[in-house]
């Protein structure tokens, strides 16, 4: 791959001429490296231990997940969406369905609506856990490293309970869910909903005065809000830039509009403003999963059998018309849904940000364009601009602080 | 639902775009080379100031479909809180228009993807390189007369026995 250094001439002209200069060395980092976690590389200008320049390669784990959407069914291609982002799968789950029903002008019960809600900001929690838990290792705190990933694996249990599946849960459908929460797994998300706090202040203690992380991460890394809004940064990174947009709040979808949250907020944006932005992130998912479960309201999880999306349960299709007809509709080769010839671009707040799907339908049930729009991408492509002054050692934190996760970099 | 406001004042600036609704989505739809001043009217004048998504879908074997490729762009507002999705149709051979890199730095990336994916040109984009695939890549994949399965990159590979490795 030619690595012209005039990568960033137009917009950074001072910056090219400085890497023009032959004394910089040129260290590559990556593709397999353990602190970028994932497959992706970076080739550095380094002028003695600073970073003169980064220029990003990109591409290793692509795997045509768009093209793949091209040729799976609604339903299917919830199984690709796991693998995106895989430290957070149902957060991704919710956003692919949440597109499919705003193209097909679905309104899901309200039961569905919570449970959705519920299982989203668990993906949240354990989305922040990791990508803190990453920034802590990767400067040196292992300790808090290992209290997330503990907690995690709670979560985990509590998903196994819920779909059957640890980590990639696929447990959206269309018009529903593939399985109702179950009591088992109520009292498993209150188990944890008292639990947790205490970690929570535990990892805290460990972390917010340490003097090894604040002085690693404060002042490093600096996003302005100008920036964040010009290069399209949402979600935490662009909180903790002073950018006080949370789709949750500003265009209310699934139950948000119901319960009671606050959207933390940091005007420094540099690499401590995202670790606190992230861990005040999960107290504020806690208070939101706690008013969710216990408003769950009863009912049905699936839309009913007149729209004709979701599968009705054995009992209907044995001992009613409709439900024979439903599933006979839906299961057939050449009936399934029907789709409007339209477009639409519909979007959640995902843990990394803000994560849409652009859909085209063709009146088939199988979308004529899948387009995800991946935080992670847009995030990785201000690295350069985080970077360029700082030295080498700060790198890894600001990658962590990004949390730069490369399937959905690549997708 | 009707339109919001600024889409007559839009309409009224630049004749030619069409403003269209679905699911409560503004659409407009202009043409390729009077896109750059529309986007640029809608940031600097409208309130759009972050771009949320640069995309694209080909239309080769969409039924009733006139134009080959549509290029869309989604704007925000983050003090307005209106979205905006602007479209416009490009056909072949003339598949460049003008980049809106000026206008928001976030579209770097994002046109790279396309010029990747589509083999859509932006005119004055700092460094149209390929992003996702390797440089020598020759297709542009997600076009539609680009097989899902084939002989792909893999089969060039040499292949080493253990004997003349």
């Amino acid at each position: 791959m030619p690595l012209s250094p005039a990568s960033s001439s137009a917009l950074d002209a001072h910056q090219a001429e400085l890497a023009e200069r032959d004394y910089l060395w040129t260290l590559n980092f990556g593709p397999q490296h353990p602190a970028t976690h994932t497959t992706l590389r970076i080739v550095l200008k380094l002028d003695g231990e600073r970073v003169v320049d980064a220029i990003p390669d990109i591409g290793y784990l692509h795997s045509g997940f768009e093209k793949i959407g091209e040729h799976l069914n609604y339903n299917q291609y919830v199984t690709v969406t796991d693998r995106m982002n895989y430290i957070s799968p149902l957060a991704n789950n919710v956003a692919w369905h949440h597109a499919v029903e705003t193209l097909m002008g679905i309104e899901l019960t309200p039961r569905c609506k919570y449970i959705r809600t519920i299982i989203a900001e668990l993906a949240r929690i354990s989305d922040h856990l990791l990508s803190n838990g990453a920034v802590g290792l990767d400067v040196g705190a292992f300790t808090f490293f290992l209290y997330g990933f503990y907690q995690r694996e709670v979560l985990y249990d509590i998903f196994e309970a819920l779909c059957g599946a640890r980590f990639t849960n696929s447990y959206t459908r269309t018009g529903g869910l593939m399985y109702d929460m179950t009591p088992l797994v109520i009292e498993k998300i209150r188990k944890f909903l008292r639990e947790f706090p205490r970690t929570l202040d535990d990892m805290e203690r460990l972390l917010n005065r340490n003097r090894i992380f604040v002085d690693r991460t404060k002042g490093v890394g600096v996003l302005t809000r100008e920036e964040a809004i010009s290069r399209s940064c949402t979600g935490p990174v662009a909180r903790a830039s002073g950018v006080t947009r949370d789709l949750r709040k500003d265009a209310p979808y699934l139950a948000y509009g119901d319960l009671d949250f606050e959207v933390p907020c940091s005007n420094v944006g540099d690499c401590y403003a995202r670790y606190l932005v992230r861990m005040a992130e999960i107290r504020e998912s806690l208070k939101i999963v706690a008013q969710a479960l216990e408003n769950l309201p009863s009912g049905p999880v699936n839309v009913g059998g007149d729209e004709r999306i979701a599968l009705p349960d054995k009992k209907q299709v044995y001992q009613t018309i409709e439900g024979t007809i439903t599933h006979f509709e839906l299961v057939m080769l050449n009936r399934g849904f029907t789709v409007p010839n339209e477009e639409v671009y519909a979007a959640i707040e995902a843990p990394n940000g803000e994560l849409g799907f652009y859909l085209s339908g063709d009146g088939s049930d199988v979308a004529y364009r899948a387009r995800c729009r991946p935080p992670s991408f847009i995030h990785f492509a201000i690295f350069p601009h985080l970077i360029r002054g700082h030295t080498l050692s700060d790198i890894v934190a600001v990658l962590g602080s990004l949390n730069i996760i490369a399937a959905e970099l690549d997708r | 639902m009707t339109l919001p406001a600024y889409v007559t004042q839009v309409q009224s600036a630049h004749p030619g775009v069409e403003a269209s609704e679905f699911r409560g989505q503004t659409r407009l739809k202009v043409a390729p080379d009077r896109l750059f001043e529309l986007l640029s009217a809608l940031r600097n004048d409208h309130g759009f100031d972050m771009l949320a998504d640069v995309t694209c879908v080909d239309y080769l074997t969409y039924r009733g479909a006139t134009d080959r490729f549509g290029l869309v762009y989604v704007l925000v507002g983050t003090q307005t809180n209106e979205r905006c999705i602007v479209r416009t149709y490009l056909n072949e051979p003339d598949l460049t228009v003008q980049s809106a890199v000026p206008l928001w730095k976030g579209a770097d990336w994002l046109e790279r993807e396309v010029w990747d994916m589509f083999g859509i040109r932006f005119r004055g984009h700092p460094d149209l390189r390929r992003i996702l695939l390797p440089e020598e890549f020759t297709a542009h994949p997600l076009r539609k007369d680009y097989p899902l399965q084939g002989r792909g990159e893999r089969h060039n590979f040499p292949v080493l026995t253990r004997s003349n490795s």
